[in-house]
This record gives structure tokens, sequence and C-alpha cells, in this order.
């Protein structure tokens, strides 16, 4: 069955979506991000959506699972690259992702959850 | 108006939505649109095709160029075999949904084209027409 491949880099995990998902792909996905996030104690996820032509409501309801999902164990989402026919779209159609963080490209994702760790580590002590 | 091209393509299971999303891209390339138009189309028509297949058990999509004056558009009809629906006025609201998701598709589809036509009747099925011009 087809997969979505998941990296780690350091605390956080690396998602690529290159492909035009179906349905079942991309439970599979909110369902392996999970089990990742929960095997490597993972603080953060980026989800690179730069190569997405097209994102439905579906779609959008699982970017918000999975946020929402990695929330409750600790680990923050950001959603990063969504293309401006992407965005105009999404709103348009009636979405905006509330509850998803976003940032324009794979650097300033990483930076937001940088930030976001050391705040919250500061929070802490 | 005329019809300048017209192609049938099953929606009958999951997979056939993501056929559907690389189809009426083709079609709306074909036909010259923006990035942002075609993006529109795509995602009402991933929106409507995951109707057919959920709700209607399945159906057929009908492609057309459309030729009237000197504009051209894509009209896609959504046509299932299924239960119907009772109340389109609710049906048309966003955030009501029977299926579980975000009640978004059959708003949100209106919202991303240019004409939006839907017809019902209980027991019998449903036909969803949109149109996006050039």
């Amino acid at each position: 069955m087809d997969r979505i491949p998941i990296l780690r880099m350091g605390e956080f995990l690396l998602v690529t979506i290159q492909v035009d998902m179906h349905d079942r792909l991309a439970l599979t996905l909110q369902d392996d991000l999970t089990s990742r996030i929960s095997e490597t104690s993972a603080r953060g996820v980026l989800i690179d959506i730069s190569s997405l032509e097209t994102v439905d409501s579906f779609i959008g309801r699982m970017l918000g699972n999975i946020a929402s999902m990695s929330r409750v164990m600790d680990a923050e989402t950001v959603v990063v690259g969504m293309q401006p026919e992407v965005a105009i779209t999404l709103v348009e159609l009636g979405l905006s992702l509330p509850g998803v963080r976003t940032a324009l490209n794979v650097e300033r994702g990483m930076d937001l959850l940088r930030n976001s760790r050391r705040h919250g580590m500061e929070g802490r002590r | 108006m005329a019809v300048l091209k017209t192609e049938l393509v099953p929606v009958d299971s999951e997979a056939h939505v993501v056929a559907v999303r690389q189809t009426v891209r083709a079609w709306a390339q074909e036909l010259g649109f923006s990035l942002v138009d075609q993006t529109k189309i795509v995602t009402a028509a991933s929106e409507l095709a995951r109707n057919t297949i959920k709700h209607g058990g399945g159906g057929k999509l009908t492609l057309e160029i459309l030729n009237e004056g000197i504009r051209r558009g894509l009209r896609l009809i959504f046509e299932d075999t299924g239960p119907g629906i009772p109340d389109l006025s609710l049906a048309m609201k966003d955030g009501y949904t029977s299926g579980g998701g975000l009640g978004l598709g059959l708003g949100g589809s209106k919202r991303l084209v240019n004409d939006f036509h839907i017809e019902s009747q209980v027991g019998l099925g449903t036909k969803v027409t949109i149109v996006r011009w050039k």
C-alpha cells in the first residue's frame, strides 16, 4: 500500500506531500503521523504542501485533524508552502484552516517550530 | 450554445476522485484557464465527485466544452442514482452535513464556479451541473 514518507529531523518530523492524495492515503498519513509522534516523542511536525495543486475540504479537514491530534500529544504542527491559487480557492470554498499554523516555506516553518519550542521550555521553568 | 467536446468519466470509487481531478485539470488547461481558475474548478469537481460516491453511491461525470458567442466554458455534470436529497436548501447550507464531513461540499463548490445548478429527487438521484467560463 502507498504511504507518504515521514522523515525525522531531531525532535521534529517532516512530511512532504508530493502526490495527489486519494482519501485513503490522507487517512493513512494521519494515522502514521500520530504513531510516529508517539514513537519518537517528536515536539513538532512540519507538513510541506508546496507540490499540492489542490486542497479540497477533505484534505483541509485532514490537515486540521493532524494539527489537533499532534497538539494533544504535545507536538506543534506547521503547514508550509501553500500555493497562492490553493490559498485563494480554500478561502472561497469556506475553509480557512482554523487551528492550523502555517508558514510560507520550510525555512520559516522550522523557525516557527524552534521558537515555539524555546518559548515552551521557558514557560516550563 | 454549442458543445464542442464531451467525455464521460465513471465516478464509482474513491480512486475515481483523483482521476476526476486529473481529467478536469487537463480540460481546464486545454481551455487556457488561469492557474487560479483551474484550481477552483478542479477543487469544486473534487468536492462533487466525493458527494457522488459518498451520498449518491456512485455515478458519472460528463465533461463538456461550451462555446457561447465569444466565450468558452467548461461544464461538469455529476449524476447519481442514489437516494436523492430531501431538503436541497438545507444541503446547500455551509456546515450542514449528513456524512460526517465539514459540510462545505455543495455550498463551497457553488462559490468556486460561475453557474451552479442542482436537481434532486428522493429515491431517484441527484444531478449537479457547474460551469466555469473563461
